[in-house]
This record gives structure tokens, sequence and C-alpha cells, in this order.
């Protein structure tokens, strides 16, 4: 099995999550994260998901999705070509003895502080995984009491489009 | 026309780059849509959610619609109308558990592919997601069982989404598509505007195949010293019998037709091997499991035609010819995949053969030889019962030689489901339905319902069994009611024959819960030939031989009403040959603990 990011797409209709996730369920994929947004194009929307499986599971998978009528293109995004970011909100205990060195690490990961009270902060992190896991391994010792974890989020390198090659005209 | 001085009436819809669009209620778009869609006939069952439909559908002249006494009835009639004449099938239901007893027809629709357009009404969009009376999520509930599905909750919306629900449902893969009507949409008016503008983006069915696929298809067949062409129920819905005819006779391979593909083929024709699978013939099982290459077009290696996947014709390559890209190598990995609509590839791959062949004379002859031995030794056949009682295969195949080819023969799920694919021969397209892919129990009786209203010149066969019958027999009625008249055997073996033929053979013969109690020496409840005669149809018994064929003909010259059969045949027959499940094919048993001698082992 091996990671795969696929970006998808979609017509903004309702009920095209649930069409796209009751695929998944139910040809026996699972979704490992799922992010939904807008794109650059007016009534479409870009889904992002991650999918652990293998080669051959993984062609199927697409092309069950390109079946789906709502579904105007995918793209794998290969990890060498491709921008791909986590989005972390993290809230951290700290007291007056620990709260420099959490925001020492906060400097060095680049993070934000977000929100500050007496005994704890809301950090902020932007990342691909193995930083923002490198991130949390820190802060854990001083007591992480909460994380919101966006799906991933991808984008190809280079000037080219997602929904270039679909409407051409 | 005449030189009638008489003004006539102007026509009642004024067509395109006329005055404004004429302002109607979105329940009048429904049936005019469908109207100028061409359709004539829809099977549907009114009620609260989809009143306003029904009272503009009460004038239309040009569709007909069928009131069924189920829903689960409307859809499979549309089924059969759609398999038996290539055209879209049309049923109509209400919200609620109106929508939900089409739901096993849409489901079986989506496993055998059949064009299916199914209409239901919605409650109130205000009132949507508040548990309203008769409410349920049909599309929720469908999604996984249609090709697309529709919510519309404004009139306007009506035209273009019909439109586009029957492009959808006929292009392509065939398939079912939903399109739910909340009922203030249908109330509200709206300008109706034809042709409709269908947007569709994300829908582009490739139909042209990639020459270059089609050239390496061809080179392999040119070489193939095995080859067999392994047809679908995709050459049914392509329309490409006249084709697959021409390309099996320029290739000379021999030809094997799934369940869900007889007639594609002719049975008389001498390529024909006949069904493969659990229970195909032992030279169709065979033909796949040896070949060295395998020319699959329209089908999609289902469980019940490999048997155990892995163990699946080792030594042949595989060219798959399928209009939908994820069937090619889902089961079976395509050394030449080739997306394209069966007929367009079959052409092609036709001329791409007549030129390979000037480089590379083919050479099948050893393996026809194999193949007639096969053919000699193992032909189907049935053992005369022990008990007396009629051989249920008997009964099938003179029906099937005394109706003749132009008949309909829609089945059931079940022991007289393979009989009928094996015994009757098929030599057209379209005159073999069932419920291949879903196995739908109680498909028959509507099928063949929907099937005599769309072809009404031909003698249409309900193959039933005694248990399938009891599931959707109420639709007797409709067909005695509005004059259609469709023939009924029951193949009364007074059990669930199949699962009772497992139990014999896996489980020691216990007969847990298989039992009907509607045959020989039962107390017969129901009694099919009173049953019958309740709803007004002819019923007739048949318990010997000599009694099978008079009681056909009289079926067959009796079209003021319905007709019922009821044979009463043996419990202990069995369909064979039979793959056991689970198994390599070359496990194929011709009767029972009787395996064909193999030339190796594999």
């Amino acid at each position: 099995m091996s990671t795969h990011v696929l970006s998808l797409l979609v017509e903004d209709k309702p009920g095209l999550l649930t069409r796209v996730a009751g695929l998944f369920a139910r040809r026996g994929f699972n979704i490992e994260s799922l992010a939904v947004g807008v794109s650059e194009i007016d009534g479409l929307s870009r889904i992002t998901v991650v999918v652990d499986v293998d080669t051959l599971p993984l062609e199927q998978v697409t092309k069950q999705l390109n079946k789906l009528v709502n579904v105007i293109k995918i793209v794998e995004l290969d990890p060498a070509q491709s921008v791909q970011r986590e989005h972390l909100l993290i809230k951290v205990r700290v007291d007056n003895t620990t709260r420099s060195q959490v925001l020492e690490a906060v400097n060095l990961f680049r993070a934000r502080v977000v929100d500050v009270s007496t005994d704890a902060l809301v950090i902020e992190v932007t990342g691909d995984s193995g930083k923002t896991t490198a991130f949390l391994r820190v802060l854990e010792p001083y007591g992480i009491k909460e994380i919101a974890q966006s799906g991933l989020l991808a984008i190809g390198r280079g000037s080219k489009s997602i929904s270039e090659r679909v409407f051409k005209n | 026309m005449s030189s009638d001085p008489i003004p006539t009436p102007l026509p009642r819809r004024p067509h395109a780059a006329a005055v404004q669009p004429e302002e109607i209620t979105g329940a009048a778009a429904v049936v005019r849509t469908l109207e100028l869609l061409g359709v004539d006939d829809i099977f549907g069952l009114p009620g609260g959610a989809i009143l306003p439909v029904y009272d503009p559908l009460m004038d239309s002249t040009e569709v007909r619609h069928i009131l069924v006494r189920h829903e689960q009835g409307a859809g499979h009639a549309a089924e059969g109308y759609a398999a038996s004449s290539g055209r879209l099938g049309v049923c109509i239901a209400t919200s609620g558990p109106g929508a939900t007893n089409l739901v096993t027809a849409i489901a079986d629709a989506y496993m055998d592919s059949v064009p299916l357009l199914a209409i239901t009404g919605q409650v109130f969009s205000t009132l949507m997601g508040t548990d309203a009376f008769q409410e349920a999520d049909i599309v929720g509930i469908t999604m996984p069982v249609t090709k697309h599905s529709f919510l519309v909750k404004d009139a306007k919306d009506i035209p273009s989404t019909i439109a586009a629900a029957a492009h959808i449902a006929t292009t392509g893969r065939p398939g079912p598509v939903l399109v739910d009507i909340t009922k203030d949409a249908q109330q509200a008016t709206a300008p109706f505007i034809w042709p409709p503008k269908i947007d569709l983006p994300g829908y582009r069915p490739v139909t042209k195949a990639h020459g270059k696929q089609v050239q390496a298809a061809a080179q392999l067949l040119v070489e193939a010293k095995k080859p067999v062409l392994y047809v679908g129920g995709g050459v049914i819905r392509a329309k490409a019998s006249v084709e697959l005819l021409e390309l099996a006779e320029q290739t000379g391979a021999p030809v094997v037709t799934t369940l869900m593909a007889r007639g594609a083929f002719p049975d008389s024709h001498e390529q024909q091997l006949g069904m493969p699978g659990m229970h195909g013939t032992v030279p169709a099982v065979l033909a796949l499991q040896e070949s060295d290459l395998i020319i699959a077009l329209g089908a999609r290696f289902d469980d019940r035609v490999t048997g155990k996947a892995e163990l699946f014709a080792p030594n042949a390559k595989v060219v798959h010819v399928d209009v939908d890209p994820a069937e090619i190598s889902k089961i079976r990995i395509a050394d030449v995949p080739i997306v394209g609509d069966a007929k367009d590839v079959i052409v092609d791959l036709t001329a791409a053969y007549l030129s390979a062949k000037k480089e590379t004379t083919p050479d099948i002859a050893d393996w026809w030889t194999y193949l007639n031995g096969l053919r000699e030794e193992f032909p189907l056949g049935y053992a005369p019962t022990t008990d007396g009682l009629l051989a249920p295969q008997y009964v099938i195949q003179r029906i099937g030689e005394l109706t003749g080819p132009e008949g309909v023969y829609a089945s059931g799920v079940g022991q007289h489901q393979m009989w009928a694919a094996q015994f009757i021969k098929y030599e057209r397209p379209n005159s073999w339905l069932n419920s291949g892919g879903a196995g739908t129990m109680g498909y028959s009786v509507p099928a063949a319902m929907g099937a005599k209203v769309a072809e009404p010149d031909r003698d249409v066969w309900a193959i039933d069994g005694d248990g399938c019958f009891q599931m959707t027999n109420q639709e007797l009625a409709t067909c005695a009611i509005n004059n259609i008249p469709i023939k009924v055997a029951v193949i009364n073996n007074s059990s669930l024959g199949m699962v009772r033929q497992w139990q014999t053979l896996f489980y020691d013969g216990r007969y847990s819960n298989t039992d009907l109690n509607t045959g020989h020496d039962t107390i017969r409840v129901p009694d099919f030939v009173k049953l019958a005669e309740a709803y007004g149809c002819l019923g007739i018994r048949v318990t010997t031989e000599e009694e099978v064929d008079a009681a056909i003909k009289l079926a067959l010259e009796t079209n003021d009403r319905p007709v019922v059969i009821d044979f009463v045949v043996s419990a202990d027959a069995m369909v064979w040959p039979m793959v056991p499940q689970g198994v390599s094919n070359s496990y194929v048993q011709y009767a029972r603990d009787h395996s064909p001698a193999f030339e190796e082992e594999i």
C-alpha cells in the first residue's frame, strides 16, 4: 500500500461529497484525508483526497470516480511535482516556565501563535506532513489539549492548471 | 396533406423560434418532456407527492401510462421494456415507500446496464429534511445503484433535467437514472423551453476506440492458436450482433455467450459453444479456461463466469473491449485494453484482423478439433427424473421449440433461469431477458409485461419458478386489465430450487426453509391455477409429458388474456454442468461427480 494524492475538479452540486465518499466506502477504499473548497471556476469545487492503496486499485478508484457525472477531472499529484500542505491549529498547555520554550519552537517551525491565554496557546502551523508531525512531537511534552487539522491541500508545480485542459475554449 | 378547406387546428405546442415560451406547470412539463423525448409507455403508480404529474398525464395521447399493482413491478416492467426493445424504459412512483419500492428494480438495472429512467415525486421542498409524511431521501438511497440521479426543486429545471437523465441513461454504458421532483416544483409554473440546454461537463462517454489498440488486438488474434470470443451483454446493449457475426465468421473463432448475452450470437451457428460460467456448457467453460487469447466484448469477468478469478484462463492473453473504462482490468488485467462502443470496435477489429491476416496466417484447426471433441463428448443434456414427475428441462425446451426464436423469454432467478438459458435456443438479441447481475427473484412476470408492451406482436413468455412467481405475480392484474397477454410458465418444483440444489450438494441434503408447498403432493398454497383464474387469466395445470405440448400450444393461441401454466415438475432435477463456487473452472462437472478428463493438469 502507498499513499496517493488525488485532486478532483467537480461540479458544486448537492450531494456531491456523498457521491465521492460513498464511492470510496462502497468499493472498499480508505480515505486518509479529504479537503473540499472552491476552485478558480465558478460553480466548480476542488477536492483533494489522500488515499492509501496499491497502484492497481488506485487505477480502479480513479476510473470509478471518473464515472461520477459531476466529476470533471481527476489528476494524481506526484509529491515531487506538486506542493502539498496541511494546516493545523494546536492548543498547547503553557505556564510561566514553559511559555518561552513553546514560543521558541513556534519560531523554529515558522508557526504562528493565534491566541494567547494565561495557561494555553493556540498555534497555527502549515506544512507538509513531515513538518507538522515533527512539530507535534516537539509540542507533546508540554501537553497538547486540542488539535484541529485540515485535509491535505495540493497543487501542481509550474504554470499548468487542472482546469486548463478541460475548458480549452 | 389534403386540400380539406376546414382549417386545421394549430399545433398544440409552438415550435422553436416561435413566440414566447408557454408557461406551464412543472407537472405538465414532465409529461411534455416525456412526449418530446419520444417516450410512448411508462409504468407507474400514483401517490401524494406525484399527484400533480398524474393530472396532465391523463390527457396525454402520446404517453400511455400503465398502472401497476406494486412499484417494483413498474421498475421491472420498464426494464423488460428496455431490454426487449433497446429503448429507454420509464417508471414513475410517488415519494417515500413508492420510491423505495423501485429500489430493487433500479439496482437490478444498474447491475445489468439497462437504460432506465425512474421519476419519483418528493415532498414539498420546504418539508424536506423534516421527516415529513412519506418522505424518503431517495436520491441518497439510490446513489450506489444509479448511474446518476437528480433532485429537482424548481419547475424551470424539469425539461432539461429529464432530458439529461434520458441522455445519461441511454448513452455510454446504459444504466438507471433517477429524477426526484418535489411537489412544489410540479405545482409551480415556468416557461417551457425546448429543446433544453443539457449541461453535463463531466459526462463524456468514449465510443470510438484507439486505432493502435485495435491493431494490437488484431495482431494477437491472427497469431492466437486458441482464441475465443467472450461475448457479454454489452454486445446486446450496443446493438452489435450483426457486426459480431461478421467478426466471428471472418476469424472463425469460437464464440461463447454469457448469461447476459444469450441471443447476441445465434445458437444455431456452428461457432457457438454456448454459455460459459458456473452452469455453462463444458465446451464454453473449457474454451475460456484453456484459451490462449480471450477477446472480451462487452463482458465483465463476473465471478459466475470466471470461477476463482486467479485461476481463470491461466494461459490466455486478454483483449478487453468495453465502453466503461472501469470494467477493463477490474478483475483480470487486460493485455490490450480497448475503451469504446462494442459496435464500432467490432467493425474496426474485423477490418484490422483482415489486414493483419495478409501477413500472418491464423491456424486454429487443432483448437477446433479439441473443442468439437468436447462438444461431442459433453453435449447439453439432462437425466430423466426418477420420481415420475416432469423434467423441468423438457418443459422449458418445448416452450422454446414451439414458440421459436421470434419469441421473448423473460426468466426469474434460479434453476429455471439456468435451464431457460441453456435449453431455449436463442437466435436474436433482446429475445432473452433476465436478471443476471443482481439475481432478482420476481423479475420475470413484470419484465415480461414490459416486453409485451414494447413488442406487442411477439409471443412473450415469463419462464418463472414457483418461488419467484409469488414475489411479483400481482402484475397479472395489470396484464389482464390492460390487455397485455403474456404467457407465464411456472416451473413448479414446490421449492426454492437453486437453494435446494446447493443444500443437496453442499449441506448434506438438509433442506432448511426451501420447501414452498406449491407442487406435487402438497397442500398447494397457493393453487396457481386458481390464482391465475382469480386474476382473469387462463390457468392450466400440466403434470405429464403428454400434456406439455398441448398446453404450450393453447397458451400460444390464447391472446385475449394472460395465461399461466402450472408445470408441476420434479424437485430433484438439478442444473448441470456446474463449476462449484470458489474453484477453478477446470473443475467443471458435467453431471454430479462427473468431470471431464483433461488433456493436462492445470
